[in-house]
């Protein structure tokens, strides 16, 4: 019992070790006074304050976070729709096919979502002239794509938890169908939507891949910026800035365990 | 009662199919306005199918419905003047008790002051006062019950549709609410139609019984009815306990019929003008308690007799089950009231006895 105890915690040491000593030796560097990122040269908060003063990574920063909470919004929109045509519209036509292509962005490769995007954006410019110039708009687009497969498949797993004769009560109550949605189904299924939020926020302030297909001149996301820069060498800004988003993408996953969590065992009681 | 209204839901020809699926097939039902109305059938019966027709969340195959001389078959749910009682009582989760019971009038955009009035009364007749304020993840399942009853009942529906309504609770709740149930409805004398599995809940509840199988009514009577003249196996089967004898008619009087049965090792007889011929192969069934058990011969004549050893016995305070063992080796159960205090039984295991029962206890069955 003790002995095997034993067993399991170093497993478990050794396993978060594994995940977590890199990020730790980010932060940890993040702090680091000395100019080259990997020598100790006693503590300092100064990479932070250099951050802020660099033009270049408040711009890449901001358009981040404009593409992180519009794309989120719209991928929120888009599967939660997704979501309720797959679970509340019945056995339609072509329902299974529906439900395979919502879903395929999760597995898809990265590369070829960028691509194929990128390939839709050129030739759409050249048929109707739009868009002019990629950037915030294309690649708004291109993480709504992949981010409401996400939503959708978050919003579907709660709605088939959902106990359908709540919506009917509501009818047989006398509300109307499209009246039932907004009294009865988004209210109940409001956690699911914020938790997917959440994630298509981070996911699209993660990506590199396909930002970089799909981003023109001019328009450098928060990552595509680091990884050019680190490309040229780390520089002790970047821990800083790393320390920074590592904190930002924590915070929005705990809220978004908080939100889940605390309305799940009212819909299971 | 002469006055009221013996059509009030007329149910005509009804059919559901799901795929090749036979739902609900071809039914006809009337029901009087004000009745208890009960709807009796195992799983997979068709029942829950049904109440949804009624309810307006299945559109039926065939055949129409009307409710109060209205045709209702294609009116959608929120048009539709009957309210239902879901079985998961489907109480809005993200609203108050209070809040839960108003939708219904709200949705009407019925007034605020009257709304306030109406939710008042309704939480007075399910005696949940001190509760209106509160989430329904905080009440108790019987609670959650009178929350669904109340906010099925606030638009006063012509009929209201109660989907296994007790199913959910323990057996001396269940028992309780039963009764409760009777008295509201006896109140407000809406007409309810009950869907249950559960054929002692039927049997207190109704005044009447519709006996579900496979899609079809079996037999539609009042619960006395139902029990002691089931017009089939199934139905005497289905509603509490019975013992069935196989056998081949052979004699047919002006009022009574002989049945040689092996089962029994002996002529039975019934009593009844039933459509039957010599040789038909029928069946004779006896309820546990219309047969008696004695240890010596009894003496009436008339009365049909047949010897057997006492294969196991229970006690259960008011009443002793026995099941006895005949001759052919058919086994039968026979219950009897336990009138005399005593301490004593007068039958033991392995005892050899008589059981007797009258002609007219038993009834014939065909199919």
């Amino acid at each position: 019992m003790k002995k095997q105890s034993r067993l399991i915690i170093s497993i478990l040491v050794f396993g978060y070790a594994f995940l977590y000593i890199p990020l730790i030796s980010v932060v940890f560097y993040s702090f680091n006074d000395s100019k080259l990122a990997t020598v100790w040269g006693g503590f300092s908060t100064r990479w932070y304050g250099e951050l802020f003063r660099n033009e270049q990574i408040l711009d890449a920063l901001f358009l981040s976070l404009r593409i992180a909470a519009s794309s989120a919004t719209l991928a929120t929109i888009f599967g939660t729709m997704a979501g309720l045509i797959l679970v509340r519209f019945g056995r339609f036509r072509g329902r299974a096919l529906f439900s395979g292509m919502i879903t395929s962005p999760l597995v898809m490769p990265e590369v070829i979502t960028g691509l194929s995007l990128l390939l839709l954006f050129v030739s759409m410019q050249q048929l109707f002239g739009w868009p002019g110039q990629r950037g915030f708009a294309t690649i708004t687009i291109a993480h709504t794509t992949f981010a409401m497969a996400y939503v959708a498949v978050i919003v579907r797993s709660r709605l088939t938890a959902m106990d359908e004769s709540l919506e009917e009560a509501a009818m047989d109550l006398g509300c109307r169908p499209l009246r039932v949605v907004f009294d009865i189904t988004l209210p109940l299924i409001a956690p699911a939507m914020i938790s997917g939020w959440l994630l298509a926020f981070t996911l699209s302030l993660d990506d590199l891949v396909i930002a970089s297909f799909v981003s023109g001149p001019g328009s450098s996301t928060l990552p595509m910026y680091i990884f050019s820069k680190v490309k040229l060498g780390v520089t002790p800004d970047i821990n800083a800035l790393a320390s920074l988003i590592i904190l930002v993408v924590s915070v929005t996953l705990l809220i978004a365990w908080i939100v889940t969590r605390k309305t799940q065992p009212r819909a299971s009681s | 009662m002469s006055e009221k209204q013996k059509d009030f839901i007329r149910i005509r020809g009804v059919s559901k199919l799901f795929g090749d699926f036979v739902a609900v097939d071809n039914v006809n039902l009337d029901i009087g306005r004000g009745e208890l109305f009960s709807i009796l059938g195992g799983s997979g019966c068709g029942k829950s199918t049904l109440l949804r027709i009624m309810a307006g969340f299945e559109t039926p195959t065939a055949g129409t419905i009307e409710i109060d001389g209205v045709d209702i078959t294609h009116l959608p749910p929120y048009e539709r003047p009957v309210n239902m009682m879901f079985q998961s009582y489907a109480i809005f989760p993200h609203m108050t008790v209070e809040d839960n019971i108003a939708y219904g009038l709200r949705k009407d955009r019925v007034a605020r002051p009257e709304v306030t009035a109406r939710v008042d009364d309704v939480i007075n007749l399910v005696k949940l006062g001190e509760f209106r304020k509160r989430k329904p993840e905080q009440l108790s399942g019987g609670q959650r019950q009178r929350v669904a009853l109340a906010r099925a009942l606030i638009k006063r529906p012509k009929v209201l549709l109660l989907d296994e309504p007790l199913a959910a609770l323990d057996k001396k709740l269940r028992e309780h609410t039963q009764f409760e149930l009777m008295a509201i409805q006896d109140q407000l004398g809406v007409t309810f139609i009950v869907v249950t599995h559960d054929q002692e809940e039927a049997m207190t509840l109704s005044s009447r019984i519709a006996v579900m199988e496979k899609g079809c009514f079996l037999q539609v009577g009042e619960p006395k009815e139902i029990y002691e003249y089931p017009t089939s196996r199934f139905v005497a089967d289905f509603i509490g306990t019975i013992n069935m004898f196989e056998g081949t008619v052979t004699q047919l009087g002006d009022e009574t019929i002989i049945v040689n049965s092996a089962e029994a090792g002996t002529n039975l007889h019934a009593l009844g003008d039933h459509a039957v011929e010599v040789g038909q192969h029928v069946c004779i069934a006896v309820r546990p308690e219309k047969i008696f058990i004695s240890r010596d011969e009894p003496e009436n004549a008339d009365d049909i007799k047949v010897r057997g050893v006492v294969d196991d016995l229970g006690y259960f305070g008011n009443l002793s089950l026995y099941r006895v063992r005949l001759s052919s080796g058919k086994v039968i159960q026979v219950s009897s009231q336990n009138r005399q205090r005593s301490a004593k039984r007068f039958v033991e295991w392995e005892d050899e006895i008589w059981v007797s029962w009258r002609p007219r206890s038993a009834v014939v069955l065909r199919d």
